[in-house]
């Protein structure tokens, strides 16, 4: 006879989004910034910021899309 | 919720049918719509889409003053179809340069609807939100917003058994969220009814539908013209992401002018979970089902781009009913024939 069989835990699947845009991190339960707070994983994926410009760090609020349109101004005018 | 006050021949027609005080000729109301004079302007008419709102509403929740089984009813479901048809060609008229411009570009599907989303011009109205509206103007965008949001993401459902595999997942994956993660009181719906009450506003469903002018309703008929048709699933998808993908920089103004207008913090907490679930959920709808389904069927890229470029045109012409109402010193709802006035609520609000 065997035992319940231990909690299977889900694996935690990284996706990256493109140029400037965020990670997405599927399976995970906590995501540890650089200073090494941790941050709660609340939903079933998160997008991880990484263009760092974010105003909600570590979480992605889509601000690498205003970054990347100034930068496309800056070249228009070069 | 009670069936609508009629605004024209149309709704009265709908309303009239469903009441039980009319007889439907359906013939001669779809002759009527085919028909409609040029000065009907079927993007943003008020008569036609309240007529057309309360035919969809027919798929969602009940009125206390209609019977339930005029849902399939097969003459409305016929009304509703010239509605539709007139709606769709007009739509695809409107957007026909953006989704041209799409089709011609190059690259990956995504990068290219994320592209269109910066190529249809969008209004100032959550800049004005943020900085400079009143207190009774932002009170007026929750009530537009109210139409919508007290059923966020429930026309996206119907798409879910139209999908496949990882699309499928992808749009199940996105909705779970949208829906609390699990977690009823962190669904999307009874968070926005939660801000609404905690501003003083009614969070019943449909209590703001008389208020709210033909331009908010056509956000959500197009939403609905696209989410219930099969052959249109591409377009909802397309819509979905171009919603998500214009929703966290103008949830982050607007949760900012709520807190400048020191509106209780359940709402701007509401716009605070938009900006995080959002930025996720663009990448969702834009990568993982756009992408997805335009890799297993590239016929479909026309009906993703003309999707996404709907909504976004849809939205701003409702956002400019809203700031060309307030320029000229106008509420942008429509007057209430039956209670207090809305700078009544805003002082109470305000006390």
């Amino acid at each position: 006879m065997t035992g319940p069989s231990p909690a299977r835990k889900r694996s935690v699947v990284v996706t990256p989004c493109g140029d400037g845009g965020p990670v997405l991190v599927r399976g995970a339960d906590v995501v540890q910034d650089a200073a090494g707070t941790s941050h709660v994983v609340t939903r079933p994926v998160v997008a991880v910021c990484t263009c760092e410009k974010s105003q909600r760090l570590p979480w992605c609020d889509g601000t690498h899309k205003a970054v990347q349109r100034g930068r496309r101004r800056r070249d228009d005018t070069a | 919720m009670h069936l609508p006050r009629p605004r024209g021949p149309l709704s009265a027609a709908v309303v009239g049918v469903m009441s039980g005080r009319a007889v439907l000729d359906e013939a001669a109301l779809a002759a009527e719509i085919e028909a409609l004079p040029e000065t009907v302007d079927v993007l943003v008419d008020d008569d036609f889409h309240l007529a057309l709102w309360t035919l969809y509403e027919l798929h969602y929740r009940p009125f206390d003053d209609a019977s339930q089984d005029w849902e399939w009813e097969p003459g409305l479901i016929g009304v509703r179809r010239a509605l539709e048809e007139r709606l769709l060609a007009e739509v695809r008229f409107a957007t026909s340069e953006w989704v041209h411009a799409s089709m011609a570009a190059r690259g990956d599907v995504a990068e290219r609807l994320f592209a269109l989303t910066e190529m249809v011009p969008g209004t100032a109205l959550t800049s004005y939100l943020h900085r400079e509206a009143t207190l009774g103007q932002l009170l007026e965008y929750l009530q537009h917003k109210s139409i919508y949001h007290l059923k966020e993401s429930d026309p996206q459902s119907f798409v879910l058994p139209r999908l496949q595999g990882p699309m499928k997942v992808a749009l199940a994956e996105l909705q779970y969220d949208e829906y609390g993660s699990g977690r009823p009181q962190q669904l999307h719906q009874t968070l926005f009814a939660a801000g609404l009450e905690a501003c003083g506003l009614s969070s019943e469903y449909g209590a703001y539908l008389d208020l709210v002018p033909g331009p908010t309703l056509a956000v959500t008929n197009v939403m609905n013209l696209f989410a219930l048709r099969r052959t249109l699933a591409a377009a909802a998808m397309g819509h979905l992401g171009a919603f998500e993908a214009t929703s966290s920089e103008p949830c982050r103004r607007v949760a900012q002018g709520c807190r400048r207008l020191g509106l209780p913090d359940t709402v701007a907490s509401y716009f605070d979970e938009h900006i995080e679930a959002d930025a996720v959920h663009e990448q969702l709808a834009f990568r993982d089902i756009c992408g997805g389904m335009a890799a297993e069927d590239p016929q479909v890229l026309g009906d993703l781009f003309l999707g996404a470029a709907a909504y976004l045109y849809s939205e701003s012409l409702a956002g400019t009913a809203l700031l060309d109402a307030w320029r000229d010193g106008r509420s942008s709802l429509l007057p209430d024939q039956e209670s207090g006035n809305q700078s009544d609520l805003a002082a109470a609000v305000a006390s």
